[in-house]
């Protein structure tokens, strides 16, 4: 399974992420997203006329979209990821990824903005990016009165894949997560998971570290 | 602050790949500048009156100056040898004071903790004796003989090993740093750090690199810088005071810290305190 891959992009690492936790195996092409603008390239363009990344290809199948391309890995090597028989949570698997492109379109933006210099509003994409956080910390406390950590169900879900890396960036597009505490819990929660991959401005939870000896502690 | 000292000073304001006749719109401490290519293919930069600045193009970057610049343009004679590939990273913008990117580019001790399984990895987190001097004649901070244990010390490196650095900060807001090279013991590769600064506490970040690596594709090359930087961004945009301090009282440095103890007597010596915090508030 060949990705279409940029270090930095959110999307990329949401594609990363899910085939660590998933144990799948992905080769990893490099895009030179920045500065070279390689996914404008005639070659990267054939593949995806949207000219966007990631890209995956795995064999006649050829995925642009993030989400699908979560749910696919899922299916293929851990179905558990994906929605149960419940109704309810079937829907709020799909409400969540429908939502995660909110989340591109105001927090992603602001980051390049403030990150890479590409134009937009930034006053404007702030704003719907604190709109959406809102709505995101509503629906995890709502969530955790349920009894559930994650966005649709007491486990881990795609939808908590697609949602987590644009938020967890939030602070490098000058939106900061310290009025969210809901989403803080739900952050490290994702953070502690078993096979957790780390991108540059997510780091790992060292403070899950052991806990050093200390003597007299047994009494 | 004072912008006095270091107007006179080059800095760079884009990579000359990028240019084009439209221009970029950009700015040099406070002051917005245009950078653009003129119809004879030169690079030309314009500052906030409309006055021609000084260029310079070289290392892949424009460099302009505000003032009038008293000395050349700092010399990397690794630039011009031969058989080095030589990486325009791309800029990076981050909410910092100029200075506070130079002075965390000069700093190992961060390594582990941040640059994880990369630069550095917990228990090798001991920073060894290291020189460090202000070299009168050439009018730069050096730090020489500086080791640390890298798990992955380059896109060029298999495995870990014992990497040496050398320092070097010829301008206020430049570094230039010398590393083990893997493929070519003997050699030096060249990582430097060119700082714009915008205001005092915002700056665009272009590093580029002058490497021996014929095995690695340039995206990779792209991509390891990178990561390594953005690493950093996310803490540079979270130090508090924003500008550099430059008083004593605020800090007690450990030995460690020899080579910004060094860069933060070198700028006040110089008064180059733009982006600087002169009386610990």
């Amino acid at each position: 399974m060949k990705l279409y891959d940029y270090i930095l992009s959110p999307s990329c690492y949401k594609v990363r992420l899910m085939a660590s936790l998933t144990g799948v195996k992905l080769d990893i092409r490099p895009v030179d997203f920045h500065p070279g603008t390689e996914h404008r390239s005639p070659e990267l363009l054939a593949l995806n006329p949207a000219g966007s990344i990631p890209i995956l290809e795995d064999g006649d199948l050829v995925l642009t979209e993030s989400s699908a391309m979560l749910a696919y890995l899922a299916a293929k090597a851990a179905p558990e990821w994906l929605a149960g028989s419940r109704p309810e949570e079937a829907a709020r698997v799909q409400q969540w990824l429908s939502f995660s492109g909110r989340l591109t379109a105001s927090l992603g933006g602001a980051r390049l903005h403030e990150m890479l210099l590409r134009p937009g509003d930034i006053g404007a994409l702030q704003t719907q990016g604190v709109a959406a956080l809102r709505e995101l910390e509503a629906g995890l406390f709502e969530q955790s009165m349920r009894g559930m950590r994650f966005l649709a169900a007491e486990r881990p879900t795609i939808a908590d894949i697609a949602c987590f890396p644009y938020v967890a960036l939030a602070p490098d597009g000058g939106v900061s997560l310290d009025p969210y505490p809901t989403i803080r819990l739900w952050s490290r929660a994702v953070r502690s998971l078993d096979q957790f991959l780390e991108m540059p401005g997510i780091h790992r939870l060292h403070e899950l570290k052991p806990e050093p000896h200390v003597e007299g502690s047994e009494a | 602050m004072t912008v006095k000292a270091m107007i006179d000073e080059w800095y760079p304001v884009g990579l000359l790949s990028q240019l084009d006749l439209k221009g970029r719109k950009t700015a040099l401490m406070d002051e917005p500048i245009d950078v653009a290519l003129d119809a004879d293919g030169n690079a030309r930069v314009t500052g906030g009156n409309g006055r021609t600045l000084p260029v310079r193009v070289r290392y892949g970057h424009v460099w302009a100056s505000l003032g009038e610049p008293k000395k050349e343009l700092f010399d990397i004679p690794e630039a011009d040898q031969p058989g080095r590939r030589f990486v325009d990273v791309g800029v990076v913008r981050v909410r910092c004071s100029p200075l506070r990117a130079v002075e965390n580019f000069l700093d190992i001790a961060h390594f582990p903790f941040v640059h994880t399984d990369i630069l550095g990895a917990e228990p090798h987190t001991e920073v060894q004796n290291y020189k460090v001097e202000i070299r009168e004649e050439e009018d730069e901070v050096w730090a020489t003989q500086v080791k640390f244990y890298q798990p992955q010390a380059a896109k060029s490196a298999s495995g870990g090993i014992t990497t040496e650095y050398m320092y070097r900060v010829p301008a206020p807001t430049c570094s230039v740093l010398y590393k083990t090279c893997p493929p070519r013991p003997g050699e030096w590769d060249v990582i430097t750090l060119f700082v714009q600064p915008l205001a005092e506490d915002l700056c665009d970040v272009w590093p580029w690199m002058a490497l021996f690596d014929d095995e690695s594709s340039m995206t990779d090359l792209i991509h390891f810088q990178q990561t390594i930087f953005l690493q950093d961004r996310s803490i540079l945009e979270n130090q508090i005071p924003r500008l550099l301090p430059l008083d004593p009282g605020m800090e007690i440095p450990t030995r460690a810290d020899l080579t910004s103890v060094a860069y933060r007597r070198w700028l006040k010596r110089h008064n180059y305190t733009y982006g600087a915090q002169l009386v610990a508030q």
